[in-house]
């Protein structure tokens, strides 16, 4: 699309463009709903996914970055910019009903920056307790102990929804509940052992069945993106091994390649290799320990301890060159922080060859076993269409027969390349989500075999400067995480420390449709549907 | 008192544990009858054994007690196996990871579900002093500002080896407890309560 | 073969010999028996909770409890010992008279079970005509301990547990009676003892060939479904309900479930192997006499021990190995398979025996 300036001042002639990494469109809030309307379903443009919503503070004025993907224009990017003058009283048109995606989305910017979306059904916080004062990563946020101590008294009030509507006009706030009073409310967290942390589903039952699922998050907000704004850029790079701390090194190659983008740096060749080895060894032990906890969570305990057993193989390789089991903090800006140990290349070839074998044993145990069929078959229906729609990405998305593999897309890093395929199933079900992580460990070590006896010699790491400082610009980098599109998006203003960081995490997006998948579903399909969506809820709450 | 027994850890080979051997002398101090001593020893020994955990965890921590049970490490052979989802029959809740303010009540509430005698074990960095998310806004800093704790397991999160050395001190703390007066843990808890007090909404 | 009865009658007569009047000496006699069946039980309980964790741990590549005492024998000693001096929680708002009833039904009809069957030869407590129909009886009192126990704790998910168990428990009581009425046809008498006696010439599995084998299967089926073993645990579906319906329990009230829960795996495979597999009757084959008297050496409570372990056995390799059915799934196997299954399979032990197509 390159008239695309020209269709867009011709649809929208408020609109205003600034130049940089992607093309941003100032759209103002009047506009932005017919806007987004506009860039959705026209089919000049058909911006299906709605890749980031970025709440920002730019201190004069707050507002919220969009970036938006078309599927069908060779995975173009857009960003759109939406401004409210007023801080105190911001209002901005909700786009939840042309994206799902936009509904969590919009709640955490209002928990995070006080935006009040119009329209939306359910703005409630988030993140935080509903009693919080004030909204955290707004620049004039009072962080006084003494305002939010740690309050030890349950939440009151956790069922009262509001939502803001226009009439005539004005905009009104409209009250509401969650649930109906005659509902069978069932909580499930967030000390549950099958919510793979401390996640709560409130659950409207009738019988066995789930008539609704209300996700409350926020058990493990630990305000990383606030955090990041006070450290310098080597300095945040170690949060991103505990957001989801299954793709540490995914992340974290995203944030470093994000990072050198704005620098410039060229990292060298050896580190590339190390870096796509590392992060395809990862991926195989996250889809590991998803078959091991699907076969827990489903009754079969003694898969989950074979799933385990190989995992410890990747391990030990991580723990021999990065010095730990878990949050291996290896890759740094420029490189990676060590080199190889000298073991390295015999512990890969040794899982390449036994993987396929083990793989077998999987399906024998697990896979294969009928009663395991029957629960993960049929349940948990997601459309290719409500997948795109919610932006479900990684091998969730893929089981939905929706080809959105980061690594071909947007190929980074030495990915083009490589010969590997991109796994697509078209049950739409859990278990296709499921059978997706399985093939995936075999295209892993497809990619992994390519590259083990082809690592170039050479620097691990490029110069860097001592104090890293990054112009003035915003960039937005993505990777295939083992869970689906990780992006990070930096925006600087030529400081030490950057200006905001958004890490837009592919488990956030997940947890989105549990209501969606659940519904009409058992309860025990509810555990099913979370283990086979296979979200990190580290990563979901950041 | 009957802290050497614990196999493979004896106290001549860990006098490290400066706490343990002040805890020690404070109850050798006031002395015990053989019979209530004995009975004690066996009680003790019942429950350092014994230890189930409550299933729990809220990050990475607990993908390393995973480990922890799965077969290399296997925590079955200690007995620490029989992991409760239920707080109603654990013995002890390893806090495996941050807390923040949302999980605090929740924390506090699955603590006063635990029935008596429990511990808490701080695993991680995060559970110990918030790590490193220690100056966010709504970290916790340190699960011992909400819950008493027993012992602290340091790590970013701690190897599984660690946690086996953290669950053994543990034993060895329980072992020299007294079930038959002597130093009550039960009155110490509740003054810890009574230092955080729910009542008055917050904390320090 | 050597009658244990003759130490029972030798002890009777002793009794009876020291001018004990006969209302005492019966008086004694049973509360010995009710002493040595709860010691039985409880060290049976412990073998058994043992038993699993040893095999689950080998079954999944690990070692199992090791360190406290010789290969982690006294682990579960130390268990109990905790368990016992554990704290009883007493909730607000619950039912307190019915929560603490429903452990207690659970164990006391575990223990009527366990004193039913047959240990060895002479060594019954109670021989009576209705034997195995009175422990059928007697099996479906469990469930409403669990039902008690799921309503009285005031929680949603105990509520859901025991309305599931409920349902699991009334619809694999069918099949599970139902195979052991035709194996009741098949031996003509519910005469505990003489059920065993029958196997004589042959365990009934083998003399009751095609249908004896088809009840077998059914039977171990519906039993792990009546103690709520996986695949069939969702009353206590760990992953779904925390810990179902004695989720509110702590001490030794939940002693008490986890003790009868293992137990009751005990009492299924005894009624198994005494309904199939000849009781304490060692095994015999016809006209192989030689044989016949090496096997009757090894003592007859061995033999009724052994065979329980054995499928008890095979009910602990189902829970390692197999995913947990969900609701519905199991209720319709149940009610569409294995019941007319059952069905269809009496009709044919019966033309069995009416037309004399046996051993």
């Amino acid at each position: 699309m390159s008239d695309i300036k020209e269709k867009i001042s011709k649809i929208c002639p408020s609109a205003t463009f600034e130049e940089g990494e992607t093309l941003l469109v100032n759209v103002p809030d009047k506009d932005w709903y017919a806007f987004a309307k506009e860039l959705k379903e026209n089919k000049e443009f058909d911006f299906d996914v709605l890749t980031a919503v970025v709440g920002m503070d730019w201190k004069d004025s707050i507002g919220v970055i969009y970036y938006l993907t078309s599927t069908s224009h060779d995975w173009e990017v857009i960003s759109v910019k939406v401004v409210c003058e007023n801080r105190d009283d911001a209002y901005i048109h909700s786009v939840s009903d042309l994206w799902g995606v936009a509904n969590f989305q919009e709640r955490e910017v209002y928990d995070f920056f006080g935006i009040k979306f119009i329209n939306h059904p359910d703005m409630r916080r988030f993140f935080l307790r509903n009693d919080w004062v004030g909204h955290p990563l707004r620049k004039d946020y009072d962080a006084d102990p003494k305002l939010n101590p740690i309050r030890l008294n349950d939440e009151v009030n956790e069922d009262d929804t509001c939502s803001y509507v226009e009439e005539d006009g004005k905009i009104v706030k409209r009250m509401g509940k969650v649930f109906n009073p005659d509902d069978y409310v069932v909580n499930i967290g967030p000390q549950h052992p099958s919510t793979h942390g401390v996640m709560r589903f409130r659950t409207a039952l009738d019988g066995e069945v789930v008539k609704k699922v209300d996700v409350v998050s926020g058990y493990i907000h630990r305000g990383i993106e606030k955090l990041c704004e006070d450290l310098g850029y080597a300095q945040i790079l170690h949060f991103t091994d505990r957001m989801d701390y299954m793709s540490a090194h995914q992340n974290r190659h995203c944030l470093c390649m994000c990072i050198e983008k704005a620098m410039g740096l060229e990292v060298p060749r050896r580190a590339e290799v190390i870096r796509v080895m590392m992060d395809e060894l990862m991926r195989i032990s996250s889809h590991l320990l998803a078959f091991g906890c699907t076969a827990m969570d489903l009754g079969a305990t003694t898969a989950f301890f074979y799933g385990f057993r190989e995992r410890e193989l990747v391990l030990d390789i991580f723990e021999k060159t990065c010095g730990a089991r878990m949050s291996m903090n290896y890759n740094v800006i420029g490189g990676v922080i060590a080199d190889l140990h000298p073991d390295f290349v015999k512990d890969v070839k040794h899982l390449i060859e036994i993987m396929p074998e083990r793989l077998k044993e999987y399906h024998t145990v697990f896979s294969k076993n009928l009663i395991a069929k029957n629960r993960l078959k049929g349940v948990g229906m997601l459309s290719k269409e409500q997948a795109v729609n919610y932006a479900i990405t990684g091998p969730s998305g893929r089981g939905s027969n929706w080809s959105c593999d980061c690594r071909k897309k947007h190929p980074y890093s030495i990915y083009s390349e490589l010969d590997f395929e991109e796994v697509l199933l078209d049950g739409c079900d859990s278990y296709s989500r499921y059978m997706v992580r399985m093939k995936e460990i075999e295209q892993s070590c497809k990619i992994l075999a390519q590259l083990v006896d082809n690592i170039p010699e050479g620097d691990i790491r490029c110069q860097v400067p001592k104090i890293i400082k990054l112009p003035a610009g915003r960039w937005y980098q993505q990777v295939e995480a083992s869970r689906g599109t990780f992006g990070v998006y930096i925006e600087s203003t030529g400081e030490k420390t950057p200006f905001r960081v958004h890490f837009q995490s592919p488990c956030f997006n997940l947890v989105g449709v549990m209501g969606i998948c659940c519904e009409g579903n058992m309860i025990a399909d509810l555990i099913t549907i979370g283990a086979a969506l296979d979200f990190v809820i580290p990563d979901i709450d950041r | 008192m009957g802290i050497d027994n614990i196999k493979s850890m004896k106290h001549e080979d860990f006098k490290d544990n400066e706490y343990i051997d002040k805890l020690v002398e404070e109850l050798n101090a006031t002395g015990a009858n053989v019979m209530v001593g004995k009975l004690d020893e066996l009680i003790n020994w019942g429950r350092a054994n014994s230890l189930w955990p409550l299933c729990f965890g809220t990050s990475c921590c607990a993908i390393e007690f995973m480990s922890l049970g799965a077969a290399r490490y296997d925590m079955a052979r200690f007995g620490f196996e029989v992991a409760r989802n239920s707080p109603r029959q654990a013995d002890y809740i390893m806090v495996q990871g941050t807390i923040v303010h949302r999980m605090a009540p929740v924390m506090r509430r699955l603590y006063e579900q635990v029935a008596d005698p429990k511990y808490v074990i701080a695993c991680g960095g995060c559970a110990v002093s918030g790590g490193p998310f220690k100056k966010s806004y709504c970290v916790v800093n340190g699960v011992d500002e909400i819950l008493p704790v027993d012992v602290y397991i340091p790590g970013c999160p701690p190897r599984p080896e660690a946690m086996f050395y953290g669950l053994m001190q543990l034993q060895r703390k329980i072992k020299v407890e007294k079930f038959f007066g002597g130093a009550n843990r039960k009155e110490k808890i509740e003054d810890f309560f009574k230092e955080h007090p729910e009542e008055k909404g917050h904390i320090g | 073969m050597f009658n244990f009865g003759q130490w029972t009658a030798a002890f009777n007569s002793w009794l009876m010999g020291l001018g004990t009047p006969e209302w005492l000496g019966i008086t004694i006699e049973c509360v010995l028996i009710a002493v040595l069946i709860l010691l039985t039980y409880t060290v049976l309980a412990l073998f058994y909770i043992l038993y699993e964790r040893k095999l689950c741990a080998w079954f999944q590549c690990r070692l199992g409890p090791m360190r406290v005492g010789p290969w982690g024998l006294l682990q579960v000693f130390a268990d109990m010992f905790k368990i016992l001096i554990k704290e009883l929680i007493s909730l607000k708002d619950t039912d307190r008279f019915l929560f603490k009833l429903a452990p207690y039904i659970i164990i006391t009809s575990s223990v009527v079970m366990l004193a039913c069957l047959p240990w060895g030869n002479g060594l019954q407590i109670i021989n009576w005509n209705i034997g195995i129909f009175f422990v059928l009886a007697v099996s479906s009192v469990g469930v409403l301990g669990i039902l008690l126990a799921g309503w009285a704790s005031n929680n949603k998910y105990t509520l859901i547990g025991a309305m599931r168990s409920g349902a699991q428990m009334v619809s694999y009581e069918l099949s599970l009676g139902l195979s052991i009425i035709t194996m009741v046809v098949f031996a003509g008498t519910m005469n505990i003892n003489e059920i065993v006696l029958e196997q004589a010439n042959g365990w009934f599995i083998f003399t009751g060939h095609i249908p004896a084998i088809i009840a077998c299967i059914i039977y171990v089926i519906a039993a792990t479904a009546e103690t709520n073993r996986g695949p069939f645990d969702l009353p206590e579906a760990e992953h779904e309900l925390t810990a179902g319906y004695h989720t509110e329990y702590s001490g030794i009230h939940f002693g008490f479930f986890y003790l009868a829960e293992y137990l009751n795996l005990f009492i299924v495979s005894g009624i198994a192997s005494l309904m199939f597999l000849g009781g304490w009757m060692p095994l015999h084959v016809p006209g192989w006499d030689g044989f016949n008297m090496v096997m009757n050496w090894i003592p007859s409570i061995v033999w009724f021990v052994g065979k329980a372990f054995f499928i008890s056995f095979v009910i602990i390799w189902f829970k390692w190995t197999f995913p947990r059915v969900r609701i519905d799934q199991m209720l319709s196997f149940e009610w569409k398979y294995l019941m007319p299954f059952s069905l269809a399979n009496l009709l044919l032990m019966t033309l069995c025996v009416a037309f004399g197509w046996h051993f």
